[in-house]
């Protein structure tokens, strides 16, 4: 069945986002989307014994963009790296109880900047 | 906390005057005007009664002009493609200015696909069009040129009696689209000198599922939609007299109120506009005096359109934006592009669109409200974070 408008979910997190802010000197940063599209999103991790065990996220965007952002810093945290980036738009939407149709791929970006920030961890840690 | 309705431009609640006038349409005459038998004639009086007020409220020629359509859209696209196709012999060039309507675009937009020469009208950034462009683009074969009365999303009154004159100078003919500035501002089309006009019944506090085309004396255009002939011929289909009773007299009561409301309504937009102002980095956009005086609109940095909306729906109040995150198409308004704004500036919009609940004791929390919305996204978003350093 097509849902109207968000979700009780989406709206949570929309409304009161989990893991907002920055951390300094990150061990992996990831940043996605462009403002011209209207979504950016980039999400910091703190890592130890390959564990996510700080997270944190700021997003210029829509309301689906906001929670998403909130939910997959909720999903990753307390992670295995190796697990976490496993971790895919679809989980981050059924998590979220679904999004509206158009907003699948626009607005669900995410888990790729999640992504982006374990590669970016993995990166340095190969250089060090 | 009560609700604060401030988005009129997208729908309005009908007038209980209007819904107590027009229900007997919907139950006892709810005969088809086409019927010859009482039950018919009773249903076709109130559409013939319709006509007359709605002629009254534009100032038309006679009720003949009036055609009733079952939306502004529809009246948009018979105004544009009826009029383009019905005088094809004369010329087969269009324009419409960049802000119109995407009822009056997509219809120009077929044209072009179908051999029409399409050409779109600049506007600068308050929204005003360009009347030393629309001289230069005018040539003979220039068939219809579409220009709106005022813009939904920014406000702007255009100089619709200039634009008439210029484009009479060359023998063409004028649409304009009134939905927006009807009610709000007087229209007279035999003194503005307009050929066609679109008005729709919600915007008037009339039920939806009406609208109107006029269409002067004289001036040819051909049906869009064919069927059984009503609207003499030029819009079958049978009549939503429920709809139609109802915009009529919606029209006769805001044209009796119009000029008090709006002197009402003109400092309450005033004050929304100076408080809201005092955001930091908030821009109103269209015209700073030449604009409707129920409209309010604006633009902040670094935050995005549909996120406004929604959280400033948790305040109860309930506000427009031209974000693409908004839209079925998920692009940013055409009409913040044409004024001269970036794509990400487009996407931070918020439109305020005022009526007969909004009351001067609004503007508080409304400006409250903002000030906090706009705090709070910008809190969330990592553009703001170079401009607080």
């Amino acid at each position: 069945m097509a849902t109207v408008g968000y979700s009780k979910k989406v709206m949570e997190h929309f409304l009161n986002p989990h893991n907002v802010g920055v951390i300094e000197n990150p061990d992996g940063y990831g940043k996605v989307g462009n403002p011209v599209c209207g979504d950016v999103m980039e999400i910091f991790i703190k890592v130890k014994d390959e564990k996510i065990t700080d997270i944190k996220f700021r997003t210029f965007g829509c309301g689906s963009a906001i929670a998403t952002s909130s939910m997959v810093t909720d999903l990753a945290k307390g992670k295995h790296v190796d697990e976490a980036i496993k971790i895919t738009r679809g989980d981050v939407a059924n998590e979220l109880d679904g999004l509206p149709a158009q907003k699948m791929h626009c607005s669900n970006l995410a888990a790729d900047a999640l992504h982006e920030a374990i590669k970016d961890y993995k990166n340095k840690k190969q250089q060090k | 906390m009560s609700r604060i309705y401030l988005d009129h431009a997208s729908a309005m609640p009908v007038d209980p005057q209007v819904f107590e006038f027009a229900k007997p349409y919907l139950m006892q005459s709810f005969g088809n005007p086409s019927s010859l038998h009482s039950v018919g004639l009773e249903a076709k009086r109130a559409v013939e009664d319709s006509r007359r007020k709605i002629a009254e409220f534009i100032h038309a020629e006679n009720e003949s002009t009036i055609l009733f359509t079952g939306s502004a859209t529809e009246a948009n696209n018979l105004a544009v493609k009826g009029t383009a196709l019905r005088n094809i012999t004369q010329g087969k060039a269009v324009v419409a200015s960049a802000i119109e309507h995407m009822s009056v675009l997509n219809p120009m937009k077929e044209l072009q696909k179908n051999g029409f020469i399409y050409t779109s009208l600049p506007v600068d950034s308050t929204g005003m069009v360009d009347l030393k462009k629309l001289e230069t683009i005018l040539s003979k074969n220039m068939v219809l040129t579409s220009i709106m009365y005022a813009n939904n999303e920014i406000g702007t009154i255009e100089p619709i009696r200039e634009v008439s004159k210029l484009v009479h100078e060359k023998g063409v003919y004028l649409h304009v689209d009134a939905v927006a500035a009807a009610g709000r501002i007087p229209i007279d089309v035999q003194k503005d000198g307009i050929d066609l006009l679109t008005l729709s019944s919600n915007d008037l506090y009339g039920p939806q599922g009406a609208g109107v085309l006029y269409v002067k004396p004289g001036v040819r255009i051909q049906s869009v939609q064919l069927g059984g002939g009503q609207e003499r011929g030029l819009r079958s289909g049978t009549e939503n007299v429920f709809a139609i009773a109802g915009m009529g007299e919606a029209a006769r009561i805001m044209q009796q109120e119009m000029k008090q409301e709006s002197s009402r309504l003109l400092p309450i937009r005033d004050s929304l506009i100076k408080e809201i102002l005092k955001i930091d980095q908030s821009y109103l956009t269209g015209h700073p005096t030449r604009r409707l005086p129920h409209h309010a609109s604006f633009r902040f940095s670094y935050i995005e359109g549909e996120s406004i909306l929604l959280n400033m729906d948790m305040f109860e109040i309930q506000v427009s934006t031209g974000s693409a995150c908004s839209s079925k198409t998920l692009e940013p308004s055409h009409v913040l592009l044409a004024i001269g704004l970036k794509h990400e500036e487009a996407h931070g919009s918020m439109v305020l669109t005022l009526g007969r609940s909004t009351i001067m004791d609004d503007v508080e929390p409304v400006s409250k409200a903002t000030y906090e919305t706009v705090e709070r996204l910008r809190k969330l978003s990592p553009m703001s974070q170079e401009w607080r350093k």
